[in-house]
């Protein structure tokens, strides 16, 4: 039996179709990235499988439970962290925790341990007792995640829970993420960011305008366009990407100090780019090979080249 | 186990609006000030006869403060991003309202007794009969309270438009439910509005219990109150449920 078992799933907002005839099983124990671009119904389906909202047509189960039929016996199944999801800024950080404990049943002496434990983990034990209202942004969000795992959940759900954090915040958030799955919880994770989910999936799911154009384990994604390869290179100085053109050279992109040049012959280019460095008296600081990424999969299956 | 989560469910949501939302300024100023102001605007200076007055006055502050809870929370959560979150745990629509009719009952049994205690140390004021008394506002709290959380079900965000909104609503209410013309004395068009109005039951059913007059039997103000309520609940769980998506 999948944690996670989507059929048919549908839900129009007016005129806008947000989630589009959606399908998919989730495994149990999986860690599980649903990627797309802004618009693309990401939210709109965590929404649909977490009872949230319900849906036009189509059957969502959570560890065999209808979603559906039998909400709440689901909800207790599961931990959320929605992507506005904030907590009470009124309450302090204890009162949060508390709250949620107690909407999932804790009994009085696992919910003092519990959110105590909690706030240990997430660096927050001395502000517990200092309303939220004080807190940054970071601050809430690990608010936000212990309040969705203080039952342990068997499956948790993330939307794009890293998006806008300062770097110790992801990291505590991507720890705990990878801590809830070792401890065998299933991970429904949505985001934008590609490395991201690169990193941490072992499956990824591209949506697209509310339908699902992709899903496979990321390396799979990833070889599906294997004529997409591309040098990365930086120099001591600036310089302007069209020094490289090329019939040989499909695009060039900057970012940073760097260029990444993408092309489908990079034994040409490479040498292209040499030659060009020494008639131009460039010094070469770095210079990677790399192969079809995740993100030019995402760009070319979702339609993102303009 | 599903009932008692249910229950679960609607204790928390109450715990967690009181904590929260009782001592939020537009509680304050409609649910409190507002029927002082009343009180002191149409009884004070003037010789009238207490016991006659008293049973709508305290309509009247059971009637602001039972209601005043209620259109506050649902825009308040919308607003601060918090409802989602709230829809998340092991809640359904209805918890969520039953939670927060509790609050705004609570809210109205606290302020209508500390008005009472007041009426018995201060004035001098009749208990014909305190069990009906006693009766008539659980009724009353749970009535209006219901009223007050459909008040906040139209699809708008924002917590000042719902205040304003409710307040409008509230408001002439009370001039046409007996309080300030005794119900005896209405007839033609202001006896129609009166009839109308939930409030002009809960105003008799005190007549009853601090006086022992009443212009219709009490098991009407009963029966009046109780399907009030549940009309109140039923649409606003429709409207909450409709509007739900657009408070994301
Ligand atoms: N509550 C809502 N009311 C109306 N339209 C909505 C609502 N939520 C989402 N949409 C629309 O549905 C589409 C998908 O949105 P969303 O699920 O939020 O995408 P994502 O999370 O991938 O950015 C968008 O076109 C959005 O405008
Ligand atoms: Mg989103």
């Amino acid at each position: 039996m999948p944690a996670i078992k989507v059929e048919g799933l549908r839900k129009k907002f007016g005129n806008v179709v947000a989630v589009d005839n959606i399908s998919f099983d989730v495994e149990k124990g999986e860690m599980f990235g649903f990627l797309g671009p802004n618009g693309a119904g990401k939210t709109t389906t965590i929404r649909l499988l977490t009872g949230v909202l319900i849906p036009d047509a189509g059957n969502v189960t959570i560890e065999g439970v209808d979603v559906r039929k039998d909400m709440i016996r689901a909800k207790m199944m599961m931990g959320v962290i929605p992507e506005m999801g904030d907590v009470y800024v009124d309450l302090t950080a204890k009162q949060n925790l508390v709250l949620a404990g107690k909407y999932y049943g804790l009994p009085k002496s696992a919910l003092e341990e519990k959110s105590e434990e909690l706030l240990s983990t997430f660096g927050l034990y001395d502000r517990r007792k200092d309303p939220v209202r004080t807190f940054s942004k970071g601050m809430k969000q690990r608010i936000s995640i212990a309040c969705a795992i203080i039952h342990e959940p068997q499956v948790l759900f993330l939307d794009e829970p890293t998006e806008g954090l300062d770097v110790q915040s992801r990291r505590l958030i991507i720890d705990t993420i990878i801590e809830m799955n070792e401890k065998g919880s299933t991970i429904f994770l949505t985001t934008h960011n590609i490395e991201e989910a690169n990193r941490l999936c072992e499956r990824v799911c591209i949506i697209n305008k509310g339908r699902i154009v992709a899903i496979d384990r990321p390396e799979i994604l990833r070889g599906t366009f294997d004529n997409t390869q591309s040098v990365e290179i930086s120099f001591d100085q600036s310089v302007e990407g069209d020094l490289f053109d090329a019939e040989f050279i499909s695009k060039v992109d900057r970012f940073g100090d760097k260029l990444r040049l993408y092309t489908n012959d990079p034994d040409r280019s490479v040498k292209h780019v040499v030659a060009l460095a020494n008639e131009r008296g460039l010094r070469i600081v770095s210079m990677t090979v790399c192969g079809p990424s995740l993100e030019e999969a995402f760009v070319r299956l979702t339609g993102g080249e303009q | 186990m599903k009932e008692s989560v249910f229950l679960r469910g609607v204790i928390v949501t109450a715990e967690k609006n009181i904590r929260i939302y009782y001592n939020k300024a537009p509680v304050i100023i409609f649910g409190l000030l507002f029927p002082l102001f009343m009180f002191f605007a149409f009884y004070m200076g003037r010789k009238i006869d207490m016991s006659v007055f008293f049973p709508g006055f305290l309509a009247m502050a059971l009637f602001f403060t039972a209601s005043s809870v209620g259109p506050l929370i649902t825009p308040w959560e919308k607003q601060a991003g918090t409802y989602e979150r709230l829809l998340s745990y092991p809640v359904s629509v209805n918890t969520i309202i039953l939670g927060d009719v509790l609050a705004g009952a609570l809210f109205g049994l606290i302020i209508t007794s500390v008005v009472m205690t007041v009426a018995v140390l201060f004035l001098e004021v009749a208990f014909t009969a305190p069990i009906l008394l006693g009766l008539a506002i659980v009724l009353g709290t749970i009535c209006f309270a219901s009223f007050g959380v459909l008040l906040a079900s139209p699809s708008v965000r924002s917590p000042s438009h719902i205040m304003m909104f409710s307040s409008l609503i509230r408001f002439p209410l009370i001039f046409i439910s007996g309080i300030f013309i005794p119900l005896t004395e209405l007839e033609g068009m202001g006896l129609i509005l009166a009839y109308i109005s939930p409030l002009t039951y809960l105003v008799d059913m005190f007549n009853a219990g601090l006086t022992g007059t009443s212009a219709f039997p009490v098991a009407v103000d009963i029966l009046a109150l109780m399907l009030f309520t549940c009309v109140f609940l039923l649409i606003a769980s429709k409207f909450h449920k409709r509007n739900l998506a657009k408070g994301l």
